[in-house]
C-alpha cells in the first residue's frame, strides 16, 4: 500500500518536473521606457531567482540604462555579466545598479549571472 | 547578511550537533536530546539556509532551477522528514540538513575569495593611472587632476613621478620604467621626440612632454577595456556547459526521485534510508564547479598575459591558438628592425664612413640614414656642387676633389676588379652595397642590411621547441629573404610577395593546418584577419589595438612563443577544470545513489556536501594556480 503510493507520487513528481521546467512557458519581456526629448531610455530589471523581465527591447541609437535591483541573497546572482561589452558588475543586494547599454548596433545581446546559470537578453532594434 | 556571517553562524550551531554525532556510538547524547537538535537546526535553516530557499522558490516561479534549488531541496527534505520522524518516534537526521548547509557555505566563502582574486588583474591595471599631472600654463607649472588634462598640454614629470597620459617628449632626457604597461623589464631611455606611455614611471631625469592622448584614448585605458572584454568573453568549449546548465538541475531531481523509488520499492530499505540516498544525490550534483571552470581560468590566464604585455582578445582566440601548426611572419619590422644598418665597411672605416656621411648628410634616402647613424665622428668637411642622381647615388666636391657615394657606375673609370669581387661577395650575403670614391680612386665599400632584431633568433628557437613550423612572408627577393631566414633559423621562405598578396599566402599555408600570422598590425591587417590567429606587434603607443586576436604591446618577437604558450596553458587549464567538474559528478552521483553499497562505498548527505564544496574549490584553485604555472619561454622579469 505504502509502496504503491510512493510510486504514484514519484511518477506525478517526475511528470510535474518535466512539464514545469521543459514545457513551453511565457518568458517575461519588457520594452524600455523612452523619455521623449531627453533622448534616453531606461528599463528596470528585478533580480530575484533569475531576471524579471528576461528580455528587454531597446530602441537603436537612443542611449539606454538598465536598472538592476537585486532582491535575491544568492551569491550566484551577485554579478551581472554582458560578455559582448566586457561588463562584469557586482550587484549589491537591495541596491539599484545602473548599467549603461551601447545601443549603436542592432542585435541580440545576452547577459548572465556570474556563474552563467541565469540568463537574460537585450534586443536592440 | 554576507556569506561569511551565514557560514560562521552555521558552524557555531553545527558544532554541538557534531559533538552529538561523535558521542552517539558511546551511548552519550546532548542535553535536551532531540529537542536541542531541533532548535539548533531550525536556527540554521532560518538564518543560514533561508537564502537558498528564497532563491530556489523565486527561480522556480520563473521555471528556472539552479544550484540553490538543489541545496534547498536537499536540506529542506532532511529537515522536514526529521520533524515528521520526531513526531512519530523514529530516528531523526537533523544534522544532515545542518552539515550540508555549513559545507555548501564553506565552499561559497572560499569561492567568493578566489573569484575576487581572479578578477583583480583589471582593477590593478586601472589603479596604475596617475591621479594628477603638472601642466605648464603660461610658463608656470600647475598641478591639475588627471581628468582636466587635455590633448596638446605640456606636462612636466619629475624623477619618481608617474607619466600622466600618452605623449611625445619635447624636452629633457630620462629613463622610464614601462614594465607595468608593456611588460618590458629594462628601463627605456627617453629624449625629445620619443613617445611616452601614461602610467609608466619616470626614473632619472625631468621630462617635459606634450599630451597626445587622454582619457579613454590612452594605451592603458584601451588595454584595460580589452582585458575586461577578454575576461568576460565566452570560450566556445563553454557552449557544452551552457546547454547542460539549463537541463542539469531538473534532471538531477528526477534522478533523485528514481533513486528513492528504487531503494524503497525494489530494494526494500526503510523510508528514511531511501530518502537519505535521494538527498545525497541532490546535494552532490550541484553544478557550480561546471559553471566556474571556464570563466575563472579565462580571467586568470588573460590577466596574467596582460601583465606581460600580451593582450589576448577573447576565449575564441585561446582555442584557435591551441590548433596552430604554423607561424608565419612578416619580415620587415617584425623579424628585422625595419631600419637598415651599416653591417660591413671595407677600406679605412673612419675615412670611408666620414666621407660618405658628409655627402649623405644632404640626402633623404633611407640608406643615407643608416650611414649617418653609423658614423660616430663629426667632420668639418664641407660639400659643394652636391647632386643626387636618381637610382645611382650622390656626388659632390669635398676638399676640392670630386667625390661620390653609390653605384660603381658613378665612377668615370672602369670599376677595379679587386673591389668588384668584394662587392659581389657582400651582395651574395643579401646586403645592399654602396661604393665610396674620390677622384679616380675607390676608397671603400659600405654594406647595409635590415638586420634581424637581437631577439628574433631566440624567438624562432622557442617556437620550434613548442613544435611549430615557421614561415617568413616577404616582398624581398629570394636571396635577401633566405639570408635573413637562415640567420634566425626560419624553416621556410615565401619571397617576392606583394603586400596585397600576403593574405593569399596565408590561405595557402592554411591548407596544411591552422596558421598564426605575426605582423605589425598596420600594413598587415588583411593577413592578420585571414590567419586563424592574428598576432599584431607594436611598440608603445603605436600599436593597432584592434588588429589581430593577440596584441603584443612591446616590439619583442620573443613574446610570440610566450603568447602561444600562455594561451595553450590557459586553454588546457579550462579543459582540465571541465574534466574535474564532470568527473566529480560522474563518480559522485552513482556513489551517492548507493550503487556501490555492495562494496561498502556510500556517501552520506553531509559527505556529499563536503565533496561538492571541494569540487568548486578545486576548480577555482586550479584556475588561480594558472598565475604560477612555470612557462618555458618566459624570461626573468626584473621589477623595480
Amino acid at each position: 500500500m505504502a509502496h504503491g503510493l510512493a510510486i504514484g507520487i514519484g511518477i506525478i513528481l517526475v511528470a510535474f518536473i518535466l512539464w514545469w521546467f521543459f514545457g513551453k512557458h511565457q518568458v517575461s519581456t519588457a520594452e524600455a521606457t523612452v523619455v521623449e526629448g531627453a533622448k534616453k531610455q531606461t528599463a528596470d530589471v528585478l533580480v530575484d531567482g533569475g531576471y524579471k523581465p528576461e528580455v528587454v527591447t531597446l530602441k537603436q541609437g537612443v542611449p539606454a540604462t538598465l536598472k538592476f535591483t537585486r532582491k535575491d541573497p544568492s551569491t550566484c546572482l551577485d554579478r551581472v555579466v554582458f560578455p559582448e561589452w566586457g561588463i562584469n558588475r557586482p550587484l549589491p543586494e537591495g541596491k539599484t545598479e545602473e548599467i549603461k547599454i551601447d545601443t549603436s548596433q542592432a542585435g541580440e545581446f545576452e547577459w548572465a549571472c556570474g556563474m552563467d546559470m541565469f540568463h537574460g537578453k537585450v534586443i536592440v532594434k | 547578511m554576507t556569506v561569511l556571517t551565514r557560514f560562521i553562524i552555521s558552524v557555531v550551531l553545527s558544532l554541538p550537533l557534531l559533538a552529538n554525532m561523535i558521542l552517539m556510538p558511546f551511548g552519550g547524547h546532548l542535553p535536551g536530546g532531540e529537542w536541542t537538535q531541533l532548535v539548533l537546526t531550525t536556527l540554521i535553516m532560518l538564518i543560514s539556509a533561508k537564502p537558498f530557499i528564497h532563491t530556489s522558490w523565486a527561480a522556480f516561479k520563473n521555471h528556472h532551477a539552479n544550484m540553490d534549488t538543489l541545496v534547498a531541496i536537499g536540506t529542506t527534505t532532511a529537515y522536514v522528514y526529521s520533524l515528521f520522524a520526531m513526531a512519530t518516534n523514529r530516528p531523526v537526521f537533523f544534522e544532515s540538513a545542518a552539515f550540508v548547509t555549513t559545507f555548501v557555505l564553506l565552499g561559497q566563502v572560499f569561492e567568493e575569495r578566489m573569484r575576487n582574486n581572479a578578477s583583480d588583474a583589471v582593477a590593478k591595471l586601472g589603479n596604475l593611472q596617475a591621479k594628477a599631472a603638472t601642466v605648464i600654463k603660461d610658463g608656470q607649472p600647475i598641478r591639475i587632476p588627471l581628468a582636466e588634462v587635455q590633448v596638446g598640454d605640456l606636462i612636466q614629470v619629475k624623477p619618481g613621478e608617474k607619466i600622466a597620459v600618452d605623449g611625445t617628449v619635447v624636452d629633457g632626457t630620462s629613463t622610464v620604467n614601462e614594465a607595468m604597461v608593456t611588460g618590458e623589464s629594462m628601463p627605456v631611455t627617453k629624449q625629445a621626440g620619443d613617445k611616452v606611455i601614461g602610467a609608466t614611471i619616470n626614473q632619472t631625469g625631468t621630462l617635459t612632454f606634450k599630451a597626445d592622448k587622454v582619457g579613454d584614448d590612452t594605451l592603458l585605458a584601451q588595454i584595460v577595456e580589452l582585458v575586461k572584454k577578454a575576461q568576460n568573453s565566452h570560450a566556445p568549449i563553454q557552449k557544452l556547459t551552457d546547454q547542460v546548465s539549463d537541463i542539469f538541475v531538473p534532471v538531477v531531481l528526477i534522478v533523485a526521485i528514481l533513486t528513492f523509488e528504487i531503494w524503497y520499492n525494489f530494494l526494500h530499505v526503510s523510508f528514511a534510508t531511501a530518502l537519505i540516498y535521494a538527498v545525497a544525490v541532490v546535494v552532490i550534483a550541484c553544478p557550480c564547479a561546471l559553471g566556474l571552470a571556464t570563466p575563472t581560468a579565462l580571467m586568470v590566464g588573460t590577466g596574467r598575459s596582460a601583465k606581460l604585455g600580451i593582450l589576448i582578445k577573447n576565449g575564441d582566440v585561446l582555442e584557435a591558438v591551441n590548433r596552430v601548426k604554423t607561424v608565419a611572419f612578416d619580415k620587415t619590422g617584425t623579424i628585422t628592425t625595419g631600419q637598415p644598418q651599416v653591417v660591413d665597411v671595407i677600406g679605412d672605416r673612419q675615412v670611408v664612413l666620414g666621407l660618405a656621411a658628409t655627402l649623405e648628410a644632404k640626402s633623404e634616402h633611407p640608406l643615407a640614414q643608416a650611414i649617418l647613424a653609423a658614423n660616430d665622428r663629426s667632420s668639418d668637411l664641407t660639400v659643394t656642387n652636391f647632386q643626387a642622381i636618381q637610382g645611382q647615388g650622390v656626388t659632390g666636391t669635398v676638399n676640392g676633389q670630386p667625390t661620390w657615394v653609390g653605384s660603381p657606375t658613378l665612377m668615370a673609370q672602369p670599376f677595379p676588379e679587386k673591389w668588384q669581387s668584394e662587392m659581389d661577395r657582400l651582395t651574395g650575403e643579401a646586403k645592399t652595397v654602396v661604393a665610396v670614391g674620390q677622384g679616380d680612386q675607390v676608397l671603400g665599400l659600405i654594406a647595409i642590411q635590415d638586420t634581424p632584431k637581437v631577439t628574433s633568433k631566440a624567438a624562432i628557437a622557442d617556437l620550434k621547441q613548442l613544435g611549430l613550423s615557421t614561415v617568413m612572408v616577404t616582398g624581398d627577393n629570394q636571396a635577401v629573404a633566405e639570408a635573413i631566414a637562415k640567420e634566425v633559423g626560419i624553416d621556410r621562405v615565401v619571397a617576392n610577395v606583394l603586400p596585397a598578396d600576403k593574405a593569399a599566402v596565408v590561405e595557402d599555408l592554411q591548407k596544411q593546418g591552422s596558421v598564426a600570422f605575426v605582423g605589425d598590425g598596420i600594413n598587415d591587417a588583411p593577413a592578420l584577419t585571414t590567419a586563424d590567429v592574428g598576432i599584431a606587434m607594436g611598440s608603445g603607443t603605436d600599436i593597432a589595438i584592434d588588429a589581430g586576436g593577440i596584441v603584443l604591446v612591446k616590439n619583442d618577437l620573443r613574446d610570440v612563443p610566450l603568447a602561444i604558450e600562455l594561451s595553450k596553458k590557459t586553454f588546457n587549464r579550462i579543459k582540465l577544470n571541465l574534466f574535474w567538474a564532470f568527473i566529480y559528478n560522474v563518480i559522485g552521483l552513482p556513489i551517492a545513489a548507493g550503487l556501490f553499497v555492495g562494496v561498502g562505498l556510500a556517501l552520506s548527505p553531509e559527505l556529499a556536501g563536503l565533496a561538492m564544496a571541494f569540487s568548486s574549490l578545486s576548480v577555482v584553485t586550479s584556475s588561480v594556480l594558472l598565475n604560477r604555472t612555470p612557462l618555458k619561454t618566459e624570461r626573468q622579469v626584473v621589477m623595480n
